[in-house]
């Protein structure tokens, strides 16, 4: 049987078989979130063959990555395996520990950001600068900083999640928002192996 | 309506949440004004706001049009009612050139992103998908309704720019660098340009926003029983236009990205070795490259014109099914097809630039790959032809819009053929010969698949009809009109006549068309004023329309006739229908038509 449920007031779910369990359906939100993913994928797809397309080109000029940059892969390499972590306690129910690695997953966020940040300031102050002839400097902070952009949006999330975790009083234990953060989190941490690799060796 | 019959029903899975609605639950929902019409989650609701939205800005890039045309028509012409309205835009009743500009740009912008995509797929998407798939809601109501708040942002911010002193961009609606990059070089390009590029950015947002929920709404919220080859084409051609926009808007979002950096910040993506004449000064920037953002431009401006046009192939095929009474011919060729076009339309985009330099064995390539859209173009056009064909035709106005998006898919796409060989187009380019091309085959062929949903589904938006009497005038002016202002255009531009350009006069050649230009004015502000008595038909029947009486006015087989005339958030009052067939049983077994809802009967084949 479907649910009979109040106009106004329903509870947007999808559709249940007769024997009244759930087809073996992925979430909608979590569905969504890898259409999303999908999108932002083509963002960066566009940017890198952009930097392909004109690095092939005349007064192209190369640079060389800031140093920094490894310590922030580090940095989001750790918080991806302390998001999993939460996500595990949050599975088994273990409440503080999942407090205390949602916090923590949150910290390196921060970190990561302002590690970047760092690099983007080292550039900048060897000389690669806006203005004047285009080169690999100009889409490094584009690219690398929309990549930070959207760490930032992950960051945000991970700060209501966090807040939620400490004052909520909510007895629903639905594991579906923590694991699309985990998604999420892991997607911008692969995105910037991809972007490293990408600066490394193209 | 009799919404709350069954509302004590008990649902089989609940939350904590709605147990403790259930629980002591004779109070009403709340809806106050707020929530019911301003920040709806309501798909319906969404939808209608999309629609009027959509409506407001037809009605100002409409305008614009016939504003430009006034030049183009009497170029010699005073007009001093035009210094009454626009002041310094045009001294002396005449259009300046910067005016002119600016309105040729918004028109293109207004009319391809704000009416013929918010306004076409953002309408029916939202009011179709969860109604026709059988779905209580989008997969997130809440990510719907910001889809259309970033919407409403994107305009205000590109209506302000229509009045900043230095006027909005105007540096045509594809807005290439270096043009639309300097300042100096062109009025527009000042802050005009700047808030064109931020309102597009919203607009991307809020277009990725809505076709995230599509896609998710079309694959997980089917009803039981629906399977994805008993979905109508409607739900088929929304489902292929999410795809479109979520794969191809964040590239162009890139390409804006990247020229904000160049306008504002210095940097050199496209520009490179420009001497400014206007200042007298050579600009610092080296290296850059234009083409670059014509490349990332064409990537989403491409599939951009399948977005258009996929909405109205699917409002079509299904409005064209009900009123021959006859099931779609080739179904599964027609979901095919779509299929096929959402391939290619990511293929094609360099035939944008065959005159840019482009290698020419690239281009033979993209010459193909081009040619190859005619063949699932064809099937198409065959399958809705072979459905009219000796079916019981009832001419709704909404059939002839339909019939009439046939007629100008064929006439429009014969000359994409033209367009689409590289050779031929280097004649062809930047003439009023593409101008006629993609106006006949995405503009006005749009338009009329969308006038066809709004005919069709307007009784299920608002519980009433439009007048007839008066779709069927909106509908015989607007196809007379469409093919006497373009087809004369396909003349001018065979001759060499560019298109853009303010005053042809100067041209001894061109001075031939003189007369042909003052008709096709006259023929669109006779178009124009058409269409505003369709939108006074639509205001008017909102609130005095004839009251549908009937739960399926149009005997249709999809959901959406299987609620209430007047549904609520939620669309059905009770349970959710299952759906046992394909949305196309018409005339099958001597039975006019069988709605999906009704199981297979004995000795009844499949589908």
């Amino acid at each position: 049987m479907l649910s009979r449920i109040k106009l106004g007031e329903f509870k947007n779910t999808p559709p249940i078989d007769g024997d009244g369990s759930q087809r073996q359906r992925i979430h909608p939100h979590k569905f969504t979130l890898w259409v999303a993913i999908g999108s932002i994928i083509m963002m960066f797809a566009g940017l890198t063959s952009a930097y392909i397309v004109k690095s092939n080109q005349a007064g192209w000029q190369n640079v060389a990555m800031p140093k920094i940059f490894w310590y922030s892969t580090g940095t989001i390499l750790l918080s991806s395996l302390v998001m999993q972590m939460a996500l595990r306690s949050f599975k088994q129910r273990e409440m503080n520990q999942y407090r205390l690695q949602i916090a923590g997953t949150f910290l390196l966020g921060v970190t990561f950001v302002v590690l970047q940040w760092l690099g983007f300031q080292q550039l900048w102050n060897s000389g690669v600068q806006f203005k004047g002839s285009s080169g690999g400097g100009q889409f490094l902070y584009v690219i690398a900083g929309l990549h930070a952009v959207h760490v930032l949006g992950g960051v945000i999330a991970l700060m209501v999640m966090l807040i939620k975790a400490f004052l909520g009083r909510t007895k629903l234990y639905s594991s579906v928002p923590v694991e699309l953060m985990a998604t999420y989190w892991h997607f911008v941490d692969l995105l910037w192996i991809y972007l490293l690799v990408f600066f490394l060796w193209i | 309506m009799s919404n709350d019959s069954n509302l004590h029903g008990k649902p089989e899975i609940v939350t904590g949440h709605e147990v403790h609605h259930d629980e002591h639950h004779v109070h009403h929902h709340k809806e106050t004004f707020i929530t019911k019409y301003v920040f709806s989650q309501d798909h319906k609701t969404i939808g209608k706001q999309f629609l009027i939205t959509g409506i407001a800005w037809a009605i100002i890039g409409g305008l614009f049009s016939v504003l430009f045309r006034l030049q183009l028509g009497f170029p010699d012409q005073t007009f001093p009612i035009l210094e009454t309205f626009f002041g310094r835009y045009a001294k002396g009743g005449q259009i300046q050139p910067e005016f002119y500009y600016a309105l040729i740009t918004m028109h293109g912008t207004v009319l391809v992103f704000f009416v013929l995509t918010a306004g076409l797929s953002g309408t029916f998407a939202n009011l179709l998908i969860p109604l026709q798939c059988g779905a209580r809601d989008m997969a997130s109501p809440f990510l719907n309704m910001l889809s259309y708040w970033f919407f409403f942002m994107a305009s205000v911010v590109m209506v302000s720019s229509l009045f900043v002193s230095t006027g909005p961009a105007s540096g045509g609606w594809t807005s290439y660098p270096p043009l639309s990059a300097l300042g100096d070089a062109n009025q527009g390009s000042k802050i005009g340009t700047d808030l064109w590029l931020i309102a597009m950015a919203l607009f991307v947002v809020s277009s990725l926003l809505g076709g995230l929920n599509y896609i998710s709404t079309i694959l997980n919220m089917r009803t039981k029983g629906m399977s994805m080859t008993r979905l109508p084409l409607t739900i088929w051609a929304l489902f292929f236009t999410a795809i479109l926009g979520v794969l191809s808007f964040p590239v162009l979002l890139s390409g804006f990205i990247l020229l904000l950096f160049d306008r504002n910040l210095g940097t050199s993506f496209y520009l490179s070795d420009i001497f400014v004449s206007q200042t007298g000064q050579a600009l610092p920037n080296e290296g850059g490259s234009a083409i670059l953002y014509q490349h990332l431009f064409w990537f989403l401006g491409h599939p951009e014109v399948y977005i258009i046009i996929l909405p109205s192939m699917g409002i079509v095929s299904e409005v064209l099914a009900v009123n021959s009474r006859k099931p779609i011919f080739g179904y599964m060729a027609m979901v095919g097809s779509l299929f096929a076009i959402t391939i290619l339309a990511f293929l094609v985009w360099a035939h944008h630039m065959f005159v840019t330099g482009l290698n020419p064995f690239l281009g033979s390539i993209f010459v193909l790959l081009t040619l190859l859209i005619a063949v699932p173009s064809a099937i198409k056009v065959f399958n809705w032809l072979t459905t009219l064909w000796r079916g019981n035709i009832r001419f709704t106005p909404a059939t002839l819009f339909s019939i009439g998006f046939v007629s100008l898919f064929i006439s429009g796409g014969l000359t994409g053929v033209f367009l689409g060989n590289s050779t031929i187009d280097i004649h062809l380019h930047d003439t009023k010969f593409i101008v006629a091309h993609f106006h006949i085959v995405m503009g006005v062929a749009s338009f009329f698949g969308m006038f066809a949903g709004v005919y069709h589904w307007f009784p299920k938006m608002f519980g009433r009809y439009l007048n007839s009497t008066l779709g069927f005038i909106h509908f015989w002016v607007t196809m007379a009109g469409a093919y006497l202002i373009f087809w004369p255009m396909h003349y001018e531009g065979l001759a060499g006549v560019p298109r853009r350009y303010l005053d042809l006069s100067g041209w001894h050649n061109f001075n031939k068309f003189g007369e042909l230009n003052k008709m096709i004015t006259v023929v669109s502000i006779i178009v124009f004023a058409v269409q505003l008595m369709f939108i006074f038909n639509f205001f008017y029947s909102i609130f005095k329309g004839r009251k549908v009486r009937h739960q399926n006015p149009w005997g249709a087989n999809t959901l959406e006739w299987t609620t209430p005339i007047r549904p609520g958030h939620g669309n059905w009052t009770g349970e959710i229908p299952e759906v046992h067939r394909w949305a196309y049983d018409y005339g099958k077994d001597g039975r006019e038509f069988i709605p999906q809802t009704e199981p297979i009967g004995k000795g009844e084949g499949h589908h």
